[in-house]
């Protein structure tokens, strides 16, 4: 039986991925960001996946405004990186998992969440930098990737407790599947920043810290933050936070927290790190 | 019109809602093309004849021109699209939202390696014209 054993969460800020890709993790500005992600690293290097449902929003890459999904589950075979401005990031393709791409499809609908599916997607850095963030640098990326794209970009995204209730979801369409598969969900994007407007800039350690402590102790109360106090207490972009709930929803009533990481800037972004075993 | 905008009482930002999408539909399908060098190549080479293949309002092509970035917000860009125009310039993320606060990057950066904004006086209208 496949199994879901843990969640990640995660920040994607591009210009992480650009200070690996561009050799500046050992500057003076990148360098505590880099080293704790260390201990993360480790737990991934242990864990060894075979599988990462990665929940991600796509920054107007892969889907430009003709067509704008809610929830669009990546079942092709391989996900080519995107060129997003400044030239595709120097990274290994991404390999899928179409069998259980197409069975996390089958169960989530009859299970009546109403997923799109893509056949043929690139993906960008909110899918590339947690990857990175986790794996490091190699050749190939060791495990298969089964991209599960959230719209944060058009307001309104679907609700936190939409996600928290598709997480669910997803752990149940993953053990229904007879393999035998570790499992690992990552929930990426956030935590507070602004990146548009006046007011751009805008961070909040309060929230984030609360936000990180009841992904363990109190997930629902997490599920029942309205969109707009993302919004007004978190910045315009926290909204991605979402996502984070989607993750956890998929471990389960219970998670045990294993490790966190905090820290400000990644560019205009609060990082925030957690990672969660499902018990 | 949807009727309920709670979020249009937060200062200093545009949230990309389904009107401001509508309004903003070939700006950034414009913006989208920049993800294809050749086409930002194009762009840069001659502007206004790049633009004039996009159904944009005159505020919206005079907005690109000046790289007006808050008033570009204002008609209906979403931010991730007008980050292609500021790589196209060679720019970053950084630059272009130092811009929108009318900070140099400089000053913007300072102010994130000391923790970022506070969301004090900064959580709606009314709180910020008391600040």
């Amino acid at each position: 039986m496949a199994r879901v054993i843990a969640g990640v969460g995660t920040s994607h800020t591009p210009a992480i991925g650009a200070a690996v890709d561009n050799g500046k993790t050992d500057q003076p500005y990148w360098q505590p960001l880099f080293r704790g992600y260390e201990p993360a690293k480790q737990w991934m290097a242990k864990t060894a996946p075979d599988v990462v449902i990665m929940v991600y929003n796509d920054h107007v890459n892969a889907f430009d405004f003709k067509v704008i999904p809610t929830f669009a589950l990546g079942c092709a075979q391989d996900f080519p990186i995107a060129d997003e401005g400044w030239g595709p990031r120097p990274v290994p393709a991404v390999k899928g998992y179409p069998e259980l791409a197409a069975h996390l499809i089958q169960s989530l609908v009859l299970d009546e969440f109403d997923m799109t599916i893509v056949n043929e997607m690139q993906v960008d850095h909110g899918l590339t930098v947690p990857l990175t963030l986790l794996f490091g640098s190699p050749q190939q990326w060791p495990c298969r990737v089964i991209p599960l794209a959230v719209n944060v970009v058009q307001y309104p995204a679907p609700t936190g407790r939409r996600c928290y209730q598709l997480g669910q979801a997803i752990r149940r369409a993953v053990q229904s599947w007879a393999e035998d598969l570790k499992v690992v969900v990552f929930g990426t994007g956030g935590m507070s920043h602004q990146i548009q407007g006046p007011r751009a800039g805008l961070t909040n350690p309060v929230f984030d810290k609360a936000f990180l402590d009841d992904l363990s102790r109190d997930p629902e109360r997490l599920s029942r933050i309205p969109p707009i106090e993302y919004l007004r207490e978190a910045g315009a972009e926290a909204i991605e936070l979402v996502m984070w709930l989607l993750m956890r929803g998929a471990l389960g009533p219970k998670a045990e927290e294993i490790y966190r990481f905090y820290h400000i800037p990644a560019s205009s972004t609060a990082v925030g790190h957690i990672i969660l075993e499902s018990r | 019109m949807v009727a309920d905008k709670p979020y249009e009482d937060i200062p200093g930002t545009w949230i990309f809602d389904a009107e401001r999408a509508r309004a903003g539909y070939h700006l950034n399908q414009f913006l989208y093309t920049l993800m294809q060098e050749e086409n930002r190549k194009a762009f840069l080479a001659d502007e206004r004849a790049y633009l004039a293949k996009f159904k944009l309002s005159e505020a919206q092509r005079a907005a690109v021109l000046e790289r007006d970035w808050n008033r570009l917000l204002e008609l209906g860009a979403v931010v991730y699209a007008l980050a292609k125009l500021a790589f196209t310039d060679g720019r970053s993320y950084q630059y272009m939202a130092s811009q929108m606060t009318g900070m140099s990057e400089t000053e913007y950066v300072d102010m994130m390696l000391k923790g970022g904004r506070s969301p004090d006086g900064w959580r709606s209208k009314s709180e910020r014209e008391k600040h």
